[in-house]
Formats: C-alpha cells, structure tokens, sequence
C-alpha cells in the first residue's frame, strides 16, 4: 500500500504523512496530553477511537447473557487504551462477566502475540477471584466483543490491563459475597471464597459461582480505587503458571489467522510495484481475467487476484503485464549521509519536550573541567522483525459487514484503517485476532487486512492474504536507521562533567543517560527515511543505550578504570546500579581474566519502567575475526514479578533477539529494492548463535509490575561490543557491529 | 506428469487431487486443512513447514507433493497416540519451550526425527541438527532443554 492518495483502497494516515510516502509519521501535536506518558511512536497513536461501548448493560447482557457484569472504567493512569483528550466521558477498559453457571470470562482489547499475556491476565484475574487459573476464560482482540483499545504495545499490558483486570476481579469477588450474604441472610464478614465458591463456615453451607448469580443481571463500575491483594500476598499470580494455551500449540491445533479457514475461501495475491517508490504507469489483466475460477481486482493503484488455490492465484498475477514509474532513491550507501542531510526534516524533535532530550549546564564549562574527551558517532542500520508468522488475514463479507481475522497487535487500528478505506462504519468492520505468530512492534499495519477485503468484496466470497516472506520483507515496516553523535567528557577521577548527545532519525526512546552528569545536550533529530519505518521492540533504546553504554566503556578506558565501578561512580538510581551489580555477581565480573581471544563486556539502560544490566564474553575468531558470544548473563527487573517462568523466557528471548541486530541482521537496499528479503540472504540468529544465557530476576514486590518484553533487549548489544573490545582491540560503532566478522 | 491422487498421511490414507509439483505444504495446508505445518519462508530456510517422510524431517513447503506418494507423512496433528502427547510434545510443554508457538510444530518435528537417529544426542549435535529451524522468539535454549528432556523419556520406554 504505497499509494495512499491515489487509491481509495489504502488506509490513509492522517496528521503527519511525510513527504515520502513511504514513511509515515505521527505529529506529537496531534496526541493526547495522556499519550505524552510514551515517547514518540510512529504508528500508533494517530487514530481516535471510533466507538466505546456505553455503560448500558442492556448491550453485554444481550451479547453474553445474564449473570454478574463488572466493567472497568478508565481513568487518566491508562492512555494506552484511550486518545483523544478529557472532554470524553469515561470509557471502558475491560469488562469481566460471571455467568449464570459461574464461567468467569474476561474481555480486553489486548492481543496476545507470544508474550503470554493470556496467561499472565488470567493470573491476576484467578487471583482476585479465588480461582483456578484454568476457571477464567479470556476473550481477547475481538473488535464486537471487547472495548476499545488503542493496541498492545510500549509494555503497556501489565502495568495497565493487569492493574485493571486486578481491581474488576476484586469488586466481583465482592459482589459475590454480597450475594451470598443475602442468600445465606449471615453477616458478610463471615463468609470465604475459595475455588469458585462462596462459603459460610459456621453452618458449612457453599454457594457456587452460578448459584449466585443465577437469574440476576447485575452491572457494577469500577474505578481507580477498589482494593487489590498486595504482591506479597499473592499465591496465583507472581507464581510460573504454564501457559494457557500451550497444548493446543503443540498439538498443532491452535489456528493462527493463517490457518483460518472459511466456506467457499479462495486465495489472493497481489501485484507488487517493481521498486519501492515506483507507481503503476499501465496494466494489462485480460490474461488473468480469462482464467477459470480467478477474481482480478484493479482499482487505483492496487492490482490483485483471487482464485480457489494458491497456486492459481499465482498463476493468474504471473499473467499480468504491467509497466511501472520509479523515482530515483536513496541507496543504503547513501543512507547516514542523507539522514544527517535531512536532520530535523518533516518532524520535531531537539532538546527537551516531547523529543525526549533535555539541556542543562553549559558543554563549554563540562569539557573545559574534562581531563579526557571522548566523540564518537555510531550508526544504526535497518533491521526486519521477520515474524515467522508474516502478515496474513482472512476477509469476509456478509450482508454488508466485513469480517477479518488478521495477526495484528492493533485490532481497532485495523479496524478503522479497514473502516476508512471502504467508507463504511466501524461497526460494520469485525475485527478478530486469533493468538499471533509473533509481532515485536511489526505488526500495527496489517496490509494483508485491506488486501483480502478487496478481494473479497470484488470475488463475493471470503478471501485469505498470506504474505510471502519477500513481501514481508519488503512492504512491512523497518526499525528506524539511524545517526547518533556522542561528545563526553570526564575528569582523571572518573566522574562525567560532560554530556552531549544526539539521535537522527532512530529516535528518542532511552535517549537520556541514567548517569549523574553536570552539563547535558540530549536531543532526537527527526530525518526523511528512505525506506518505510516504524515501533521495533524497544524502540530506539537499543540504539542510545548501544551509543551510551560504549561511550561509558571509552571513558572508563580513559581513566583507566574498570568499566562497572566507572559506572556506579556516576550513578545514583538505586534500581539501575541493582542490575548491574546482580549481573556483574552472576557473571564473576572482575575475577576471572579471559583467554586469549576472549573478552568481557558490561553495559546498563532503563526503560519503560524496568531496568537491565548485561554482562558478555566473546570469542573473536584468530583469522576470520569471526565472532561467538560464549556467555550473556541479564539482570532484569521490572517491580513485582507476575509469572517468573515466562519472564525469564521473556529475558532470554530478548537476548537471543539482541544478538541479531547486534552483531550481522541489516537491511541492504539499492535502486529501491530491498537485496537481502529472504531468509537465505537475511540472517536471523539460529541454534549456532546461542550463547549460554544466563538471567537473574530481581523480585520488588513492594513495587508496581512493569512491562517486560522490550526492556531486556537494550543492554545485549553494547555489552557484546564492550567484550568485543576487549577480546580484539577494535572498537565498532555501528549496528550491525559485526556481519562479516571483525577485522584488527 | 499425472496428479497425486492419495497420501498416507498420518497413518491413514486421504485421497486429494493435487498436481505433483505443488508444494506437500501447500497440499497439507489447503487440500487437507492439516494447518499444523506452516509456511514460514517459502524456501526452506526457517524450518516451519517440518514434516516427517517416512521418519526423516523434510522442509514440506519445498517438497513436491509428487515425490510424497507411497511414502509416510507424519504432521504434527499426527504425533500424537492414543491421545497421549508425543514425549517431546510433553517436554515442550514442561520446558516451557515456546513464546509465540509459530515455530513449535516444526521444531518438535524436527527433534523428533533427531531422536529417531540418535536417541543420546549433545547440545552440540541439537544445534547443528536443528540449524536450520528459525525461533524468531529465541527460545532456543528451552528447545534444547525440551530435546534433552524428551531423549531421556525415550530411553526410560516411554513410547
């Protein structure tokens, strides 16, 4: 979908489409006060909520049947699922229902997408209620059923949803014990719940679930205030429940949205333009047309097929002939000339505010205490998310209303982008998320979404749009390259007195350093990207915590200093320096002298509310320089943990993940193609890449849980190019650091 | 060349219509609704459409469904007896071994064929078998941990 203007069938991004069409961005002003809480995403902050639910009980009790509603109403604390502003009247977070047979069911907008937060919701649901984890049923992601929400990112679903299912499970367990005391005509305060049951131990009468609510519909809001058992209470959540739907993924029967099937489905294709910039000049389709059984679609720009199997459908779009208009594009070659050409280009940015940067004391004063100077600029290139799921939807259409089942981590984005591109009302698109072969921030557009309606609304039957791995490679989005300029200055001590900083293009996520520094410039610099870009796990914190914590390694060099205590000398923020000394602990940082060849690393960051120290040692190869991380050992903490199992598989997860755009995943364009879109050619880390991984969980249950599943990415790479360091002598200063070894 | 009119898939045997070269993933997939086997790369590089030919893990989206016929397929919906989940389906599960769970049906396919060869293997021999099976979730520590535990089941006479 690279024509927005001209094709009615592409989603249009309003507020802030750039110059290229290519690279579509959000204008910060166009965003709630509330959304100032996350620094600048690109994707998914532009719509406004379309419908909510209104608190009339009459709409859930018809949808789900009688029995015990309780509906979370949202307040300022939770601009992940609102936008817009306060002149709304309250929304709806998430609705929790107990039916008239005691099925407690829970329904939130979030989408699971391999972080277990099915699970991990149904934890705190189970733990509020007194039930088994197995008791609740989570219905997630589906636009019909479930309020509004504005999508599952920044690490917004356990601080958010699960502080909000928390206080809805509450208040139902505690209208049940008003039921009860009705039914049982005893004093409230005599009654437990325990296992689904409420019961009264003076007279050993229970009363089930369903036995409560049976006959009744009863509707109670809550807010910010109903209580919640403290963490250090907690005997459901906080514990390693397996995941909830484990079985079904080993057995092969969950469907992803790939695996959806419908009456009658046929299959699409569609015609992609041969460069990334170029424009359909002409088109022939009668070949294709003429064909048994296939569908041909051309509307503007979008030429597309359908035909009962794939393999016709890839036989009709092979027989379409078409003449295509490129513009000349920027080259990979070319692309950190052309981001710092175009600093400050078509965005905000600079110091302070909303670019994340900030400016304080004065640099000349910093450098002139400074007994040693470091500059330095790094360079962040490209990189895919490949999902091994890729885009993929399935699109109906029956009497006027759209269904589509899509992998997304945006269903009301997708929704609206559907809305607005058949000029219907949202309530007439459906939405449906089946659990997702993976997103890491690379799944807020769906275009395989609109495709497959198009298709289906011209075949008048429903559709399926797979992605092949080069379309996913080529037309999704990218994480943002990138140029970042460090100039930093320390005395003979070891104590900063200088700090200046600045991003180009990747972003501001992370942007400011944790370390006790005098003087400070810290700034993002918005450019014009080339290639299409957008939220990649963790978002540009990757890159400043890679620029930061080498630059921190340079100075302790500087001063002759070992790299840990250099960096507790300068840092005061207790939850940080914890990391690091947990990690430094687990790894024996400081005790043991490396082989030849091999090196030790060290680096820090914080993020979205959690922290994350990282220790590594590598082994450079003598004469291809070729480089193995032997071990990484992760310090991680992010308040009280809910599920420690899969938190750790969060963290190593995160670290496998780490390593690819550390050290060889890179995105080469030229001519305006995408030269590396395949697997074969894109090299994502595998069995050999894995180092012994090593992760300690710090348990703060005096403090709110955060979320989990970008932070721990941040440290891997500089601490793998500090041990880098240290192995060979080279220092490297762009991502990725080492694609075809390391050269002395 | 003529179509592929039956495969003996899963221990049973399903009559399809399929041309030869069509892809035994895309015959799977789409003729069969056996939706376990994924697409993942198209090129046999990610490991996601593992299936079994008799006994031996191939790459089913760069099979020809051609040279499938008289031969055993065995899918992922197939693994399982008796309702009892294969012993590495179960040590998936007691490792933990998955995030997103796309590349799950693959990988347990692939270890199974690992264990058929060599039934004792090292981490070293799990990594270089299993190279070409991608976990973009990077749980690949846990996969190594579920084939070592599932080797042990194995011997013990389990199955």
């Amino acid at each position: 979908m690279s024509r927005p203007e001209s094709s009615p069938l592409a989603p249009r991004v309003e507020n802030g489409f750039e110059s290229s069409p290519l690279a579509p961005r959000v204008d910060p002003d166009s965003r709630s006060e509330s959304a100032t809480l996350f620094e600048p995403e690109r994707y998914e902050l532009y719509e406004e909520p379309r419908y909510h639910f209104d608190l009339d009980r009459r709409d859930f009790f018809k949808l789900a049947g009688g029995g015990l509603v309780v509906c979370l109403l949202l307040d300022a604390e939770a601009p992940a699922q609102r936008f817009g502003g306060g002149n709304r009247p309250r929304e709806l977070g998430a609705w929790l229902h107990v039916d008239e047979k005691g099925q407690v069911s829970v329904y939130t907008g979030k989408a699971e997408v391999g972080q277990n937060i099915r699970t991990s919701l149904s934890q705190v649901v189970a733990e509020e209620l007194k039930l088994p984890v197995s008791a609740v049923q989570m219905v997630m992601a589906d636009t019909d059923r479930v309020p509004y929400d504005m999508g599952t990112f920044g690490s917004r679903t356990t601080p958010d949803m699960a502080a909000q299912l928390r206080r809805a499970a509450a208040a139902a367990r505690e209208l049940l014990l008003d039921l009860a005391a009705e039914q049982a005509k005893v004093e409230r305060g005599t009654l437990t719940v325990a296992d689904g049951q409420v019961t009264h131990p003076p007279s050993k009468r229970s009363f089930t679930f369903g036995e409560l609510t049976k006959g009744k519909k009863l509707t109670r809001a809550v807010g910010a205030a109903e209580k919640v058992a403290p963490p250090g209470q907690w005997k459901v959540a906080g514990t390693s429940v397996p995941k909830v739907e484990a079985e079904a993924i080993v057995t092969g029967k969950h469907r992803y949205a790939s695996d959806v099937r419908r009456p009658g489905m046929l299959h699409g294709k569609v015609l992609r333009p041969e460069t990334l910039n170029a424009t359909l000049a002409s088109v022939n389709v009668k070949a294709a047309e003429a064909m048994p059984g296939v569908t041909v679609v051309h509307d503007g720009e979008f030429v597309g097929v359908a035909a009962p199997s794939v393999h016709q459908a890839e036989q009709a779009l092979a027989a379409i002939k078409a003449e295509w208009k490129s513009a000349p594009m920027v080259s990979g070659k070319e692309l950190f000339d052309h981001l710092k050409k175009n600093r400050g280009a078509g965005g905000r940015g600079g110091f302070g505010g909303r670019g994340g940067g900030t400016n304080q004391g004065s640099m000349e004063k910093g450098l002139a205490a400074a007994d040693h100077k470091v500059q330095a600029e790094y360079t962040i290139a490209y990189i895919a998310h490949a999902p091994l799921e890729p885009r993929a939807a399935v699109a109906e259409w029956e009497g006027g209303k759209l269904t589509v089942w899509v992998g997304t981590q945006g269903p009301f984005r997708v929704r609206g982008d559907l809305a607005r591109t058949f000029s219907i009302p949202p309530e007439r698109v459906r939405v449906i998320v089946p659990d997702t072969g993976s997103a890491y921030g690379g799944k807020h557009t769906v275009e395989a979404a609109v495709e497959a309606a198009r298709l289906a609304k011209a075949a008048g039957k429903p559709v399926k749009v797979v992605w092949t791995r080069a379309e996913e490679f080529t037309w999704a989005y990218f994480r943002p390259a990138g140029v970042i300029e460090v100039t930093a200055g320390v005395t003979k001590d070891g104590l900063l007195t200088a700090w200046e900083f600045h991003n180009v293009n990747s972003g501001g996520s992370a942007i400011r350093t944790p370390y006790e520094v005098p003087n400070q410039r810290v700034a993002f610099h918005p450019s014009r990207s080339p290639l299409r870009q957008g939220s990649y796990r963790a978002l540009a914190a990757t890159a400043n915590t890679f620029a930061r914590e080498t630059v921190m390694d340079d100075l302790a060099h500087a001063v002759k200093a070992d790299p840990l205590e250099f960096r507790l000398k300068n840092l005061k923020d207790r939850r940080l320096r914890a990391v690091l000394e947990a990690a430094a602990k687990q790894f024996g940082w400081g005790r043991a002298k490396p082989a030849a060849r091999h090196g030790f690393g060290i680096a820090c960051g914080t993020e979205k509310g959690s922290y994350v120290a990282a220790c590594a040692e590598v082994r450079v190869d003598g004469p291809t320089g070729q480089v193995q991380v032997v071990r990484l050992a992760t310090a991680f903490e992010c308040g009280a943990v809910l599920n420690p199992d899969h938190l750790k598989n969060q963290v190593e997860g995160a670290a496998m993940m780490g390593l690819g755009g550390a050290l060889f995943e890179e995105v080469q364009f030229d001519k305006g193609k995408i030269l590396n879109a395949a697997f074969a050619r894109y090299r994502v880390p595998r069995f050999g890449d894995v180092p012994e991984l090593e992760t300690v969980l710090l348990d703060r249950k005096d403090l709110p849980s955060a979320g989990a599943g970008e932070t721990p990415i941040i440290a891997v790479a500089p601490a793998v190019g500090n041990a880098i360091f240290q192995a060979a002598g080279v220092r490297l200063r762009s991502l990725p650091m080492a694609p075809h070894g390391v050269k002395a | 060349m003529a179509n592929v009119t039956e495969l003996h898939v899963n221990g049973g045997r399903r009559r399809v219509e399929a041309e030869a070269t069509r892809s035994l993933l895309s015959v799977l997939r789409d003729d069969l609704d056996l939706t376990g086997s994924k697409y993942g790369c198209g090129e046999g590089r990610c490991g996601a459409c593992t299936v079994l030919l008799d006994g031996r893990a191939v790459r089913s989206c760069v099979t020809p469904v051609g040279n499938c016929e008289g031969k055993k397929v065995t899918t992922i919906e197939g693994l399982a007896r008796d309702g009892k989940l294969h012993p590495l389906q179960q040590a998936f599960l007691d490792a933990g071994a998955m995030q997103c769970g796309y590349c799950t049906p693959g990988m347990i396919l692939s270890g199974v064929a690992l264990l058929g060869k060599n039934p004792n293997p090292t981490t070293k021999d799990i990594c270089e078998s299993m190279q070409g099976n991608v976990c973009r979730c990077g749980t690949y520590t846990r996969i190594i941990a579920a084939v070592h535990k599932a080797a042990g089941a194995l011997k013990g006479g389990e199955r």
